[in-house]
């Protein structure tokens, strides 16, 4: 009992301490001027030695497990963890002493100030208004956004030709099952940057200038520049809005009626065509009536010199961003169709068996059957290729697209020279994003797991 | 008794050994640059990856250019041979974290001087070797003359992190147009680009759009617009902290001008320790005690100029002979039209 | 509905008629789109453009469906049936599959073999309308070796000769020395390759001229590069997976803390950290090169991912080693070393092997930060002034000789994999 108090106290302190020294800094720098370069380092480790001791004290308080920890005494068990501690905390102590050491002789500052000078360029495509008058922070924030709309992008797109390819590859059919394990065999081969490279430079390089280019789809252009899209211009868009959310309820409600219908009466409703029908007539009563419209602003051919033209007016996609999204997809594809085969094929043969004993139809076997299940293999690595993917998209740094890296890690870090804040701050962001979705599947996988008896 | 002056003896011992160790550490803080470039036997020179007339090495590994020729002097003056120099290519990004943290001791490639760089960084700019301005490069076949003729919605490639970004930034703000910045790392990308027609115009200092010109596939078709849109002051940089290593690069660089000034070349400096200018003697190393103020001996200047040449020759050959820019416009002496003017050496 | 009509259900009454028609239709769906590919014709042309396309697609499957008789006696119209034949939806697929191969082979073939060149030395020779492998020709001592001088090549050569032998010793081994084979690759392999690559590329020994690693580029920097960091790796992801299944709770918060950190961030950022940030770490006079800082970047970033596989080896243990490990009065290092480790390392090959064959894939971001490795020669040769426009041959030659390396490694894990499973 006497150990458990001692270990709490010791807690409390460690924890007074980090607070301190976060909010008001080294609250000792005036006694150990002198000694500033070598104290200054070990002073800031007060904390982890606080905490330390409170451990000990902690464990010491508990049962005697000395049987567990091989039957040995308490030197065999404490030493191994204070040498492993102490080595940790001695090379962070060397990292920093000759970082203090360096940037002093170099005259350079260590501090976050940075973030709210003025970053004096600009940015090629932001979501968000970005001026070359705001501060750096927010050029952080921009870049960020432009980092996650190639990760959504990248994961939507991945995932529709992974699925489509993983059950292709289970197909029945000799020439569907070839085709798609030779694709998953020559994307996942090659490298991801000579893949980003290949599109970038030598396929998006070869098509035609804004004034040679032939429409796709009659209002849509593919040129070197871009991909020049008509934009949208809704009037009363949060009306629209309404009806598609009001359709969704609606469907969920005949979805709710159809279940219960099945389940007393027998009786099957097709639910996939009243939902069809559900979206597309509720937004059409929305456009007829509700005074909801929509005019296309078309891209325009127009004219800068003699011979640069670009389209002005509709949306502009940047080449950078197809050649990232495209190369992230395709090779991210393949891993994901290799997910969901082994999650398909990790059901029992004996399920298909039975559902096909019962009447159902391959399609059937497969949606009411198989899916759900495999669904429980598939998703954790796929989770996991999701992460790569962003992560992977870290590699427009070599191409010119601005994200996180490129903007922050690459041109701030450049114009500030302070190399430690800004790729700490990079590693950290990314570090967030991975450690939140693990976060996130742990729980989805405690949530979906097979509770045995 | 005998305890005492044991205890006097260790005393004075320690303080003795302290005494050496501070004026050690103090003397080696003098100059560790030029102490630790002796000692290896060659000067560590962090130039560009390949810009013409600058710093380019040929197939077989000769770097050649005015900023090579920096380095060169700087050799040439503290280990006697101009050839005593290992040349690291590095990109933008890498060139300013190399000279800081030591793996370079000059960096010259051709970079902007600029407030913050200098004061905010670790670095010391220590001369001016190319007066230039920023301008913008477009097709012949645009039909563009001039800067004034850019719409809205035009596309510019640059480097990122250079002050062309920023610059241009500014240059397209104060006319009001909206342009679209694609901003690559390395220069070959940037070329390729504006090549393919990626980017209706590229943009950096007029000297790199001159040089770079040379590695396009068709160098007729495109032409540099007449603006300037910004003060390029390019030169060498050195760490802070070490002035007499400082003092050396600076004044190598002075040297050529000066010798030029004084009409001072490789072939007749020797000739020249007989003439009856008092300044030109100082220069060619015949009076005076100069090279002393950094610790090295008299005939740093001297050897600076046979080997290397004076300001004018190493423009000439790499500069204006290859056809880069035969103009050297502002990069001339003050005594004829330009402005380079450097402090006397005295 | 195809059943409505009675006349063109396929059966076995029927069978010779119906047969005959639906191959009919078969062959000219196919000989059409051939004949439009190769030689430009277009036999239906008298229809208007926007049907003709879609015609011989008509053609096909109307011809699939004739053909699709349970069982017709006749072998090779059963297995087509079979395996591309079971259903409408199917034979659609098929057929444009089927199109797709004919229109986009011919024109990639012709682009890289028929219309290609390869002789010759300076871009002239390159007149064709295909792919210049010329190109490729005269730059390939580049792109394999980098800026290394020519005369030294043999030095590379022999270097990596050796350590694969070096590397194959295990599979000659006797009885004896099987004990001693995990000491081998941990211990003594790791350094007697460093110190031939030492001694060897680097030089400066032995009369050998020294190179500085500046110099070194394009596939054998590859190779260095993710051999070093695999042989670094492995030992330290070994002790990291001990650590993480460690009841000490220090050492294991510690092996998770870094495991999760290093998994978290992207590589580049950390070769970023590498070129950047180690300078301001060290002590001033303290210069390290550049590629040993990348190398130690990347061992300390693949530890953490060799961890997880090695630890995946020790969680598939029966728990029955460890007690029966215990229960003969074996402590920690004693059981790990004789009884744990030498079972959960086979286990866990194929997964090492995975994580080369990713280190492999990684290696080329070197690039972005200035060591010149295959991807760094492709850009240096694409913009010399001599052979510009060539960028995509030379990316189609990077993307072959990867692909072949590493089809070949994922084969080969493939292969030790399904041993593996079988021996247990």
């Amino acid at each position: 009992m006497k150990f458990r108090i001692l270990s709490y106290l010791f807690f409390f302190i460690g924890c007074l301490d980090l607070l301190v020294k976060i909010l008001y800094g080294n609250i000792f720098s005036d006694f150990t001027e002198d000694y500033y370069e070598i104290a200054n380092p070990i002073l800031v480790f007060t904390p982890v030695l606080f905490f330390s001791i409170g451990g000990v004290f902690l464990k010491e308080s508990k049962v005697n497990m000395s049987i567990e920890n091989f039957g040995t005494s308490r030197l065999k068990y404490y030493s191994p963890q204070f040498i492993c501690l102490a080595v940790v905390v001695l090379i962070f102590l060397f990292f920093t002493f000759n970082a203090q050491i360096n940037m002093e002789n170099r005259g350079i500052d260590f501090g976050f100030s940075f973030l709210n000078q003025e970053a004096s360029f600009d940015m090629q495509f932001s979501l968000m208004d970005y001026d070359g008058q705001d501060p750096y922070w927010w050029a952080y924030v921009v870049a960020l956004l432009n980092t996650l709309l190639v990760a959504v992008l990248g994961i939507i797109f991945c995932t529709i030709i992974g699925v489509i390819i993983g059950i292709a590859r289970l197909s029945p059919n000799f020439l569907i099952r070839n085709s798609a394990a030779w694709y998953v065999e020559f994307f996942r081969n090659i490298p991801l940057l000579l893949q980003i490279f290949f599109w970038y430079y030598a396929a998006l390089r070869a098509l035609p200038l804004p004034q040679d280019a032939t429409p796709l789809f009659g209002v849509t252009y593919l040129t070197i520049k871009g991909y020049y899209m008509p934009a949208f211009i809704w009037n009363n868009l949060n009306i629209f809005i309404y009806s598609l959310m009001a359709a969704l309820i609606a469907i969920i409600f005949v979805r709710y009626y159809a279940i219960k219908l099945r389940d007393t009466e027998g009786k099957q409703l097709p639910v996939f065509y009243i939902s069809i029908i559900l979206l597309i007539f509720l937004p059409l009563l929305a456009f007829l009536f509700g005074g909801v419209s929509l005019i296309f602003e078309l891209p325009v051919l127009k004219q800068l010199s003699a011979t640069s033209f670009i389209y002005d007016g509709g949306i502009a996609v940047p080449p950078e961003l197809i050649a990232l999204t495209l190369a992230l997809s395709l090779y991210t594809a393949t891993f994901v169709a290799e997910c969901v085969r082994a999650g398909i094929q990790g059901i029992s043969k004996g399920q298909k068996e039975a559902a096909a004993s019962l009447g159902l139809t391959p399609n059937q076997v497969l949606k009411l059957v198989i899916m759900p299940q495999a669904l429980r293999i598939i998703i954790p690595p796929t989770t996991n290729q999701y992460l790569n993917l962003t992560k992977n998209s870290s590699l427009a740094a070599a191409i010119a697209y601005p994200d996180l890296v490129l903007v922050f890690a690459g041109t701030a870090l450049m114009q500030t020279g302070r190399a430690i804040e800004i790729v700490s701050i990079t590693m950290l962001t990314y570090l967030s994003i991975s450690l939140a979705i693990a976060a996130l599947m742990n729980w989805y996988n405690k949530m979906i797991e097979i509770k045995e008896k | 008794m005998f305890n005492l002056i044991k205890r006097f003896t260790s005393f004075v011992a320690m303080i003795a050994v302290l005494f050496a160790f501070t004026t050690e550490t103090m003397a080696a803080k003098k100059s560790k640059t030029l102490k630790n470039t002796q000692k290896k036997g060659f000067v560590r020179c962090g130039v560009s990856q390949g810009l013409p007339g600058f710093s380019n090495a040929d197939a077989s590994g000769n770097w050649t250019g005015i900023d090579v020729d920096v380095c060169r002097a700087v050799a040439a003056a503290v280990l006697g041979d101009a050839n005593k120099v290992k040349f690291t290519p590095l990109s933008a990004k890498e060139r300013f974290t190399a000279l800081t943290s030591g793996e370079i001791d000059i960096l010259s490639r051709n970079t902007t001087w600029t407030l913050s760089r200098d004061a905010d960084i670790g670095l010391t700019f220590v001369g001016v070797n190319f007066y230039d301005g920023q301008g913008f490069m477009v097709r012949k076949s645009s039909g563009i003359t001039s800067t004034s003729q850019f719409k809205d919605g035009i596309s510019a490639c640059t480097n990122i992190g250079t002050t062309t970004e920023l610059n241009m930034r500014d240059f397209f703000n104060s006319r009001g147009i909206s342009y679209e910045p694609v901003a690559f790392e390395k220069a070959d990308e940037v070329v390729a680009a504006y090549d393919a027609g990626r980017c209706d115009t590229y943009t950096t200092d007029k000297s790199g759009l001159a040089a770079q010109r040379t590695k396009m596939s068709n160098p007729d078709e495109h032409i540099v617009l007449p603006e300037t849109v910004s003060k390029e002051p390019l030169g060498p940089v050195v760490r802070q902290g070490d002035s007499v290593w400082e003092d050396i690069v600076r004044w190598s660089l002075n040297t050529m001008i000066e010798a030029e000034e004084y009409g001072i070349t490789s072939a007749n400096a020797d000739s020249m320790k007989t003439s009856d200018n008092p300044a030109i003697k100082r220069l060619v190393g015949a009076e005076g005690e100069l090279g002393a103020a950094f610790g090295l001996d008299n005939d740093w200047s001297l050897r600076i100029i046979k080997q290397v040449g004076n300001y004018g020759e190493s423009y000439k050959r790499n500069i204006a002979d290859t056809g880069i820019l035969p103009d050297r416009g502002p990069n001339e002496l003050w005594t004829k039209g330009g402005i380079l003017y450097v402090p006397p050496a005295r | 509905m195809m059943n409505k009509f009675t006349f063109l259900n396929p059966d076995r009454s029927n069978i010779s008629s119906v047969l005959i028609t639906g191959i009919f239709f078969i062959t000219i769906g196919i000989l059409d789109v051939l004949l439009n590919t190769f030689f430009k014709l277009n036999i239906i042309s008298f229809l208007p453009s926007k049907i003709s396309f879609i015609t011989p697609f008509i053609l096909g499957i109307i011809g699939f469906n004739l053909i699709r008789i349970e069982y017709t006696g006749i072998k090779f119209i059963d297995v087509i049936n079979k395996h591309i034949n079971p259903s409408n939806f199917n034979a659609a697929l098929t057929l444009i599959i089927i199109f797709l191969i004919i229109k986009a082979i011919p024109p990639s073939l012709s682009w890289m073999i028929l219309d290609a060149n390869i002789s010759g030395d300076t871009k002239e020779a390159c007149t064709g309308t295909g792919a210049c492998w010329t190109y490729i020709k005269v730059w390939f001592k580049r792109f394999m070796y980098g800026m290394y001088p020519n005369e030294q090549h043999w030095r590379i050569n022999t270097a990596f000769l050796l350590v694969i032998a070096l590397g194959t010793f295990g599979l000659f081994a006797t009885e004896k020395m099987k004990k001693f084979l995990a000491l081998y690759y941990v211990l003594i392999y790791p350094i007697l390759a460093f110190m031939i690559i030492y001694y060897l590329i680097s030089g400066g020994y032995f009369g050998l001229e020294w190179i500085e690693t500046g110099a070194w580029g394009g596939l054998s920097l590859t190779f260095i590069v993710s051999f070093f960091c695999l042989i670094f790796c492995f030992p330290l992801g070994m002790i990291l997976a001990l650590g993480r299944r460690s009841s000490l709770p220090a050492v294991r918060y510690v092996s998770i803390g870094y495991i999760e950190f290093w998994r978290g961030v992207p590589l580049i950022t950390v070769l970023f950290m590498s070129s950047v940030m180690f300078p301001m770490f060290l002590p001033e006079d303290f210069f390290m090169d550049k590629l040993v800082r990348v190398i130690i970047a990347i061992t300390l970033f693949e530890g953490a991912y060799c961890a997880e596989v090695i630890r995946g080896g020790l969680q598939s243990l029966p728990r029955g080693q460890y007690d029966a490990a215990k229960s003969l009065g074996m402590g920690y290092w004693k059981m790990h070393i004789f009884v744990i480790l030498p079972q959960a390392l086979k286990l866990v090959i194929p997964g090492i092997c995975n994580t080369f064959l990713a280190l492999v894939k990684d290696t080329p971001l070197i690039f972005v930060v200035g060591l010149a490795e295959i991807a760094g020669m492709l850009a240096l040769a694409k913009t010399n002034p001599k052979w510009l426009g060539f960028a995509m041959e030379g990316y189609i030659f990077a993307a072959i000789i990867f692909w072949i390396i590493c089809y070949a490694m994922s084969k080969y894990s493939y292969n030790l994999e399904a041993k593996y499973k079988t021996e247990r």
